[in-house]
């Protein structure tokens, strides 16, 4: 089943630039799991140690937040998008 | 809901009138909107790209209190979205800039200008006598501060943020729905998501996001409309897209939640990592006047370069390899572990990420980060190359 992970500018230093990334999976656990085969290095700041995902990051499918959905257990269908919503801080910018 | 009582309203003079007559002829608005408008007082944290936009549309709106927090000076390199602060405000306190400017647009304004960095210690203390919040700062610690805070006193935040060309907006008030800590119940890695300062931001993005802030403010105080309760605004100025996602309010939320956890504001720094004794081996630095010691030695070394090749342009290291940081793991053949690395970006903190990339696929040899990166280059050994 292939699924698109949308990756924001905040992460793509990750993927070679790259906005999408085309993977295959049947739930979103499978699919970010694909992803972070594809792209070793950003593998430790997807996840804990214990294997969950890391809670600076949030997955959407849809509108929904896959936390409310079954989590890495939701079931995904052909051509779904999985969207990566990272915390971002920017907004005044003190000096360094 | 109202967030300001009928008890504090009073009637508008003629001059009020016409200057808000655009207001008052708003159903949604009308007078009795513009009374609250008045009555109101909001704090606005960070006098920077958000908080510019926020406090003139606000100002203009005829918000009868704003204050201002910042400990900021305007810096040249601000101008290029900090549109509240001119060239000749450089080197000025930003919270006094930003007053002059406001008091300017609307002498009707009581402006409040609070010149400190907002803590755990003042900032209930600060934040207290306020009817809404909005949240303008650049770093995780001060948005969880200003969350929490927000949250014990009631309160509600009016969050944005940026980076690049995307920016998120949403209102959080715990009252009525989520709070931040439901949507990101902790930080990234320090120095993960780079800063606006490493990043670049595009100058109009913090106008857009900041105006869209104003907007959920005005809502909040006119008791109107469908406000960002629950709802996280993305927009995406390069490919011009505005989306919008759902944010359930966590019911496990340690500070908003049915048994919260966080009764009072927390050792902010700590939470989000930065004086952490983390357990990790200590990261080795050179500074810059080392580096070019070694260097003219003839000391055999690595130097690479993490930047991307845009950045790699402004300002060019002398010798550099470059490896971007997102490549590093994969390329770790390329590195000769009998020999010391010494790893660069802009300011040293990016570096440190491509460090710990290759101590975690098992790379034995010596790693060292720049101190302060190639701005401290710049300043301390090489003052041709511009600092930026
Ligand atoms: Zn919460």
């Amino acid at each position: 089943m292939s699924v698109t992970i949308q990756i924001p500018t905040a992460l793509r230093v990750f993927t070679d630039r790259r906005a999408d990334v085309l993977v295959e999976g049947t739930t979103a656990g499978e699919a970010i799991s694909a992803f972070a085969d594809l792209y070793p290095d950003i593998r430790t700041h997807l996840y804990e140690d214990s294997g969950a995902l890391r809670s600076f990051i949030n997955v959407y499918l849809g509108d929904a937040n896959i936390k409310n959905l079954s989590g890495l257990d939701t079931k995904l269908k052909d051509g779904d998008t999985l969207m990566l919503v990272p915390a971002i801080a920017g907004g005044a910018e003190s000096s360094e | 809901m109202n967030l300001i009582d009928d008890s504090r309203l009073a009637d508008l003079s003629n001059d009020e009138i016409s200057r808000y007559s655009r207001h008052l002829l708003l159903p949604e608005i009308g007078i009795d909107g513009q009374k609250r408008l008045r009555a109101a007082r909001v704090l606005i944290v960070g006098t920077g790209g958000l908080g510019a936009p926020l406090a003139l549309y606000l100002a203009a709106a005829g918000v009868g209190t704003l204050g201002v927090v910042d400990f900021d000076f305007v810096e040249a390199s601000n101008l290029q979205r900090q549109i509240i602060h001119g060239t000749k405000d450089i080197d000025r306190p930003k919270t006094a800039s930003a007053r002059d400017r406001i008091r300017g647009l609307n002498p009707g304004v009581n402006v409040i200008a609070h010149n400190t960095r907002l803590t755990a210690e003042n900032a209930l203390d600060i934040m207290k006598d306020y009817d809404v919040v909005a949240d303008g700062t650049d770093n995780y610690q001060t948005r969880y501060l200003v969350n929490d805070a927000c949250v014990l006193l009631g309160i509600p935040n009016v969050y944005g943020s940026i980076y690049q060309f995307e920016g998120q907006a949403s209102v959080f008030y715990a009252k009525e729905g989520p709070c931040y800590r439901c949507l990101y119940p902790s930080p990234p890695p320090p120095g993960l998501v780079p800063s606006c300062a490493e990043g670049g931001v595009v100058g109009v993005l913090p106008g857009i996001v900041g105006t869209i802030q104003a907007c959920e403010v005005i809502k909040l105080i006119v008791g109107g409309g469908d406000g960002l309760i629950g709802r996280l605004l993305l927009f995406d100025a390069w490919r011009m897209k505005f989306r919008e996602l759902r944010i359930e309010k966590d019911p496990l939320c340690p500070i908003c939640g049915a048994e919260p956890s966080i009764r009072e504001l927390i050792d902010y720094e700590q939470f989000c990592g930065i004086s952490l004794p983390s357990d990790e081996a200590p990261i080795e630095t050179i500074t810059a006047t080392e580096l070019k010691k070694r260097i003219d030695c003839g000391d055999e070394l690595q130097i690479i370069d993490i930047r991307e090749p845009h950045e790699r342009a402004i300002a060019k290291f002398p010798g550099a390899k470059p490896i971007p940081l997102g490549q590093m793991a994969r390329r770790v053949d390329e590195f000769d572990p009998e020999i010391d690395a010494v790893f660069l970006c802009k300011i040293g903190q990016r570096s440190i990420f491509a460090i710990r990339a290759l101590r975690d696929v098992g790379y034995k040899g010596r790693l060292l980060n720049l101190k302060d990166g190639v701005n401290a280059w710049a300043r301390d050994v090489d003052s041709d190359l511009p600092q930026y």
